[in-house]
Formats: structure tokens, C-alpha cells, sequence
């Protein structure tokens, strides 16, 4: 885990590196794959799932 | 000292160097029974028995856990995971996405639980800002900074870099009006009424001034900025509480801001957020009107010329600046795709976009708002942002070990060290205790009270000598 910094400096200069982003092509693919697999679960009483969604505010 | 009184003998406040800031970050989660075919069941009642172990296990529905960090149930049955003090952005956002699986765990005990009590559903906990009927809940960011005298006038020159980083740091959201539905910037930014205020529930700021810095109120005050999205996006937390820190940094070193004053800001929060195009405009109070890009651009590039002097040069401010750069020119050049892994509001977009085009539906069809609930889903399975993560479709900034190992070990930098160390002890050694951000204390006649004031302290005499006697006896202590 990076919180070695014993010398009291707030940030890490040995941050991995973020993962090169997909190419755009195989992006899209992915995504949807990904719709594909959630499409069912989205559909199913989606209007109903939401409207049931009701909670009082918080702060 | 007294017996039982807080002792006496509180060392120093550590000597700190004037960028070292502790971060902290309050997310209330939505919860949500989906039980179509069951009975009534109100918000509490479902509350009740998502948090039945923590009672087990506490005593209470308000506890601190082992990881230091506080988790109860909040106004409105809202769960609510506040992190641990941290000192690093890498501590923050391993503690926050911790939270999220902590919080999760819960669900599948509270499924049981209804189920026995005779109500078959399934438990959904969003990380988001609003409920199906408008209802708005928060993300809360702590920043620990100096005392000053002038703090409300220090407080209120933060307000147009709050009122504008939404076009990079917002959650995104489907707005329905009457007269149809748009996608905005931020779904929380409709329901602010005013700049500052002490109040939050009756009143919503987006500071909120109440003075309660938990650390030595001589020295300290917290920066409690509660205007904010909650962010699924680590990128994006990187981002929100990075750019804020170095807008703070400046600000703390007394260096000039330029007068950016908003005429309106009520005004200007919600032409912002509705204005995907980035070309509206806010009115200053000097009758200037400039567009958010515009207000970004000018304390970024502030930032900028102060990197090398009064913010220290690393590959984290590096990485802030760069994303913020990125998400500014995103905005400007209409071509959201240019951060699609890394901000919320835009991940979110080419999501709903793409699905939108598939179902060849209007933006108002349900079946996409139950899109956006779905990538607030903290559930590993079910939560569609963890899949986008998943599949490499959204940008980390934490390994999942650090994350996982944040579960059970608090910040190691920082006085959650000690709180964290105490808890574990006090629950392995089965003694009661009471415990708050700046207090540990066996339960019991005599015992005192530990008080720790300054939260850059991560070692204590007095704690080493109360968790020695908790280890060596099981059974009683002292």
C-alpha cells in the first residue's frame, strides 16, 4: 500500500502508472459486451424498479 | 488527573509543514429494496436489518471499526461510511472505495433477515445523490486547515471554484423537466440554496461553517464542503479533492487569488450543471460574465504557476493537473470521450448514450434511469461501474490489495493509527469502550480518557501503555 511516506509528505511520487486506455474500437466492443450482459436486468420492471427508489434526504 | 476525568498529560501538537493536510470524506449511501411483490416496508425498517451485524458486533448503529473509520445510520436511514483522517490522496481513496465493500457486505445479512421476516428483495446501496423522487442526500469532503480569523471570508473565496469544478468533477445525471429531459453536470447541484451556512439538513450550503475541526480548535478548522457529487470514479476523487487541496494550498500560503466573486451563486451553480456545453455564462459581481470553463481555466492555470514554488512538485499534482487540463479541454471542445475513463459525468454519458442508441429510445425512458442506478450500485456483481473497472473501461488510482488491505487497517500516517489500533484491541480483549474522532476510552469506573488532539499524530505513550494492558489481560484491564 502506498503510505510509506514516513518523511511526512502528503503525496506518493511512486503512484502506479494508470493503465493505458483501450484502444476506442475494442473500447466500444467492450462496452457492448457489457450492456449486452446487463441489458436483461436493466429492462425487467425498469420503470417500477426506479419509482421504487424513494428515500427521505439526508444532510 | 482526575479518575475518570480526560488526562491531563497531552503531548504537543506535532510540528507540521504547512502543505501536510488531513483529508476526510462522508458518503451517505441510498438504500434501496426492490421487493415488488412484498409489503410496505419503510427505509428504517430495511436499515434495521442491514445493520444488525454492526449492532452484533458494537453495540450500537454508530461505531468505529478497526480500519478507524465511522460507520452508522444517518438521517433519513441513509447508511453512512466517513472515513478515517488521512494524510495522502492514496489513503483517502483506498479508505473511501474500502467503505464501499464494508457497506456492501451488510447486504447480503439484511436480504436474509427480511426474507425470515417475510419479505423477499433484493438490498441495492448506491453511492449517488438523489432518490427517484428528488430527494437529495451527500457527499461530504473534510479539510483540515489552519485557524484564521478571517475564516468565513477565507471559506467564501473557495465558492466559484465550487460552484464551477462540476464541469470536471460532477457525477452526471439525466435531469426531467416538464418540458423534457437533458444530461448535467451534477445531480446535486439543484438542490444547494445557499453559499454557507452552519445548518445542513434545513438549510443546504455548500460549506457548511459549523466549527467542529475535531483536532485542537486553536490550531485547526475544518473545511466541511458538502456541494460535492459523490464519485464511483477514483480518477475523479483524485480530482475533487486534489484540485481543492491545491486551491487551499494557495489560499493557505496567503498568496492572491484572482477575484472571481459570483454575483449569484445560487444562480450560477444550476446554469452550470444544466449547460453541457460548457458556453453559459455566470455573472461575477464585478459585471463580468465568464463561462465555468473559463473559471476553471483561471485557478488551474494559478496552480500551474505555482507549482515548483509554493506547491511542491510531484507525480501525483502532476497527474491532478493533468486530468484537470484534460477535463477542461473535454468540456471546451464538446468531445467528452477525451475523459470517458477517468471523470463520472463522462463515463456516465457515453454509457447512457451508448444504451440509449441500442434501446433507439427519448433520454426520459426509464430503462436508463435504472441505467444510472445501476452504475451507483456499490455491489461488485451487480454495480456497473465496478464492471466497468473491471473490464478496463474505468481508471483506477489504487491497487484493489490496497483497497482490500483499508478494509481492516486504518492510515498508518495519521492519528487513525492509534484509533484503529484501539479498537481492535479493545474488541479482541472483549472490554467495552467508548470511542469519537478525538477520544479513546475503556469503558469502566476509573479509567480515563485519552483525548488526541492533533490527527497528524500517529503515535501516543498513553495509547501504547492502554493497549499493553488490553493485551495482557483479556479479561481485565489495569
Amino acid at each position: 500500500m502506498p503510505q510509506t511516506h514516513a518523511t511526512g509528505q502528503p503525496y506518493e511520487d511512486d503512484a502506479p502508472e494508470p493503465a493505458p486506455a483501450p484502444a476506442k474500437a475494442e473500447s466500444t466492443d467492450a462496452l457492448d459486451s457489457l450492456l449486452d450482459e446487463i441489458d436483461d436486468s436493466l429492462q425487467t420492471n425498469a420503470e417500477q424498479f426506479v419509482r421504487s427508489f424513494v428515500q427521505k434526504g439526508g444532510q | 488527573m482526575l479518575p475518570g476525568g480526560v488526562s491531563a498529560d497531552v503531548p504537543p501538537p506535532l510540528d507540521v509543514p504547512g502543505h501536510r493536510r488531513i483529508f476526510g470524506l462522508e458518503t451517505e449511501f441510498g438504500l434501496h429494496l426492490d421487493a415488488p411483490n412484498a409489503r410496505a416496508v419503510t427505509p428504517e425498517e430495511v436499515a434495521g436489518h442491514l445493520f444488525h451485524s454492526v449492532v452484533a458486533w458494537g453495540r450500537s448503529s454508530n461505531v468505529f471499526l478497526p480500519n478507524a473509520s465511522r460507520l452508522y445510520i444517518d438521517v433519513g436511514a441513509h447508511p453512512e461510511y466517513a472515513t478515517a483522517e488521512c494524510d495522502s490522496l492514496t489513503d483517502l481513496i483506498a479508505s473511501d472505495k474500502a467503505g464501499e465493500r464494508i457497506v456492501h457486505d451488510l447486504v447480503a445479512e439484511g436480504e436474509q433477515r427480511l426474507a425470515d421476516a417475510g419479505v423477499e428483495g433484493t438490498i441495492h446501496l448506491y453511492k449517488n445523490n438523489v432518490d427517484s423522487a428528488g430527494n437529495s442526500y451527500g457527499c461530504h469532503e473534510n479539510y483540515l486547515v489552519r485557524r484564521r480569523a478571517d475564516f468565513r471570508a477565507f471559506a467564501s473565496a473557495l465558492l466559484p471554484f465550487l460552484v464551477t469544478r462540476q464541469i470536471v468533477t460532477g457525477a452526471g445525471c439525466i435531469t426531467r423537466t416538464p418540458g423534457g429531459a437533458h444530461f448535467s453536470f451534477s445531480p446535486r447541484a439543484d438542490h444547494m440554496w445557499e453559499g454557507m451556512s452552519s445548518a445542513t439538513t434545513r438549510s443546504r450550503p455548500m460549506i457548511n461553517t459549523r466549527d467542529e475541526p475535531h483536532a485542537n480548535a486553536e490550531l485547526y478548522r475544518r473545511m466541511h464542503v458538502i456541494v460535492g457529487d459523490s464519485s464511483m470514479s477514483e480518477t475523479t476523487t483524485l480530482l475533487k479533492v486534489g484540485a481543492t487541496d491545491l486551491i487551499l494550498r494557495l489560499m493557505e500560503a496567503r498568496l492572491p487569488l484572482p477575484d472571481l466573486t459570483l454575483a449569484k451563486e445560487m444562480q450560477a451553480i444550476r446554469d452550470v450543471a444544466h449547460d453541457l456545453s460548457g458556453q453559459a455564462t455566470v455573472e461575477l459581481a464585478d459585471g463580468r460574465r465568464l463561462t465555468a470553463v473559463e473559471v476553471q481555466q483561471t485557478y488551474l492555470d494559478l496552480v500551474r504557476s505555482h507549482v515548483g514554488g509554493a506547491i511542491e512538485p510531484t507525480a501525483e499534482v502532476e497527474r491532478i493537473l493533468d486530468l484537470w487540463q484534460r477535463g477542461l479541454d473535454a468540456v471546451r471542445n464538446q468531445d467528452p470521450s477525451a475523459v470517458d475513463t477517468e471523470l463520472d459525468w463522462a463515463i456516465k454519458l457515453r454509457l447512457i448514450e451508448r444504451y440509449q442508441e441500442r434501446l433507439a429510445c427519448r433520454l426520459e425512458d426509464p430503462r436508463l434511469a435504472r441505467l444510472e442506478l445501476a452504475y451507483h450500485d456499490i455491489s461488485p456483481e451487480r454495480g456497473l461501474f465496478n464492471r466497468l473497472v473491471r473490464d478496463g473501461l474505468a481508471a483506477t488510482v489504487v491497487p484493489d490489495a490496497a483497497i482490500e488491505r483499508a478494509r481492516t487497517e486504518p492510515p498508518a500516517t495519521t492519528r487513525a493509527a492509534l484509533r484503529g489500533r484501539f479498537v481492535s484491541a479493545a474488541v479482541a480483549a472483549g472490554q467495552d469502550f467508548t470511542v469519537d474522532w478525538v477520544h479513546l476510552k475503556i469503558a469502566g469506573g476509573a479509567k480515563r480518557t485519552i483525548l488526541l488532539k492533533d490527527p497528524f499524530r500517529n503515535t501516543d505513550e498513553r495509547v501504547d501503555v492502554l493497549l499493553e494492558a488490553l493485551e495482557q489481560s483479556s479479561a481485565q484491564v489495569d
